[in-house]
């Protein structure tokens, strides 16, 4: 499986040396604060690790371009790596390459279902320019709770940046859906 | 410390705040290399449009039709404030300010934004409309910045076009709702689009900045095109004509705004320039 293994690699680019690699694994471990089953790993915000002699650096990337849950995130990093017994830790944001929710893994989509949210559908692909239409094409969204598809989209913006609200015709409970960006 | 001396007050100089380079640095996104004189104007344009409509949208929380809108209003301004913060940060490292000096210490002559932006919010109508216009318009804009030269703008560009892409939809699927609603929403969205569509004028005109940017800046001009074909279905499928009539001065490129951005500007700036280095 080449290409799962090219992917992967671009989701998460740990590192290879054995110093960074073990620092990669803490700093692995900070969740997202609005959504605590996902690590920074599972979702891909965590984009590199590197240990040299007398300091750490760290790079992650932002979900959404505004999303305040990043600043969260680089702190608790700061935090894991000092109490771990680095020193001189910083992390650094970075845009390029743009996240994607792609880059979610299967077991953070999992672990979303578990929660409650139902993961992205699809794949992310960036859209020409051009007309949007008047209407835009989406894959059903499985019901988290009874797996119905028979579900519908309440509002395209939910209670954070990477989120929109549905609902489930079936059991009739709402949702939070991760939207595929 | 006199008005006068706080409006302009450097970066390391907001009254008695000391600026930390540490927590600054770890808050900034930062690019590979610092932006020139020209980029630096660019990048204010583009970061100030943000900022501004961020802070008309934020207005919408609490006030929209229904908990849905005040939901996705407030996340759409999340997002403008995200490209704000990374536009205004790379314009800031060509004069060494932060993106906070810029947004907060900076007076209304100072600002680049287009007229557009500072049309008061109005009725929903007219924050949709005004929301259909610059969504369309930033799509198109950040889908040509992705290939600019500029390796940090390309980057802004490439994050933002994705979450535009979003807005876009947002203010479409509305446009449809209130045009094929009841007479007095299909009333207000017509009067909408025809009050603001003398400013849509100033967003497609090229300044003298922009024949220095080849490469790097997009040509607002060669936006037209693909603005037009990419409104014109949702106009037709709205049964709304693309208004006629005047088209306004504009000038809000070079420093020259109506008398709706000085208040704007008030209400964003006045707890920091009465607190300067307020922090919670």
């Amino acid at each position: 499986m080449v290409a799962t293994d090219t992917h992967e690699g671009v989701a998460r680019p740990r590192p290879t040396d054995a110093a960074s690699l073990a620092a990669w694994t803490i700093a692995a471990q900070v969740v997202d604060p609005e959504i605590p089953v996902l690590t920074i790993e599972d979702l891909g915000v965590l984009r590199s690790v590197k240990v040299t002699s007398d300091a750490v650096a760290v790079t992650l990337t932002p979900t959404y371009s505004g999303c305040p849950a990043m600043d969260a995130m680089r702190d608790d990093v700061l935090e894991v790596l000092t109490g771990a017994g680095y020193e001189n830790v910083s992390v650094r944001l970075v845009l390029s390459p743009a996240w994607t929710t792609d880059w979610m893994s299967e077991i953070g989509k999992a672990k979303l279902r578990e929660y409650g949210i139902a993961a992205p559908t699809g794949h992310s692909a960036a859209r020409g320019s051009g007309p949007a239409g008047p209407i835009r094409l989406t894959m059903a969204v499985k019901c988290p709770r009874c797996s119905s598809l028979n579900t519908r989209e309440l509002a395209h913006f939910g209670s954070t940046s990477c989120k929109s609200l549905y609902e489930c015709r079936d059991c009739l409970e709402p949702f939070d859906y991760f939207k595929v960006l | 410390m006199s008005d006068d001396q706080k409006a302009d007050a450097p970066a390391a100089d907001h009254g008695h705040v000391a600026v930390d380079v540490d927590t600054l640095d770890a808050e900034l996104i930062e690019g590979p290399s610092d932006a020139t004189t020209d980029i630096a104007e660019y990048a204010l344009w583009l970061g100030d449009d943000s900022l501004v409509l961020a802070q008309q949208l934020a207005a919408w929380i609490s006030r929209a039709p229904e908990l849905e809108e005040d939901v996705a209003l407030g996340n759409v301004a999340l997002d403008l404030i995200g490209h704000a913060r990374s536009l205004l940060h790379y314009a800031g490292t060509a004069s060494n300010r932060t993106e906070d000096d810029l947004a907060y210490w900076r007076t209304e002559p100072d600002f680049r934004s287009l007229h557009i932006v500072e049309q008061p919010n109005g009725d929903f109508a007219h924050t949709i409309a005004r929301q259909f216009v610059v969504a369309h318009y930033l799509f198109e804009l950040y889908n040509r910045l992705r290939a600019s030269a500029d390796a940090t703008l390309a980057a802004i560009a490439a994050k933002a076009v994705k979450e535009v892409d979003y807005h876009r939809d947002h203010s479409t699927q509305w446009v449809l709702r209130l045009a094929h609603g009841t007479d007095e929403s299909r009333r207000r969205i017509i009067t909408a689009f025809s009050d603001l569509w003398p400013y849509v004028d100033e967003i497609f005109r090229d300044e003298p900045l922009i024949d220095r940017l080849e490469g790097i800046a997009v040509r607002p001009s060669s936006l037209r095109a693909a603005f037009d074909d990419a409104i014109a279905p949702v106009l037709a499928e709205a049964e709304l004509e693309v208004p006629h009539g005047f088209v306004a001065s504009g000038g809000g490129r070079t420093g020259r705004h109506s008398e709706h951005l000085a208040f704007l500007l008030a209400e964003m700036q006045v707890l920091t320039r009465a607190h300067p280095g307020a922090s919670w």
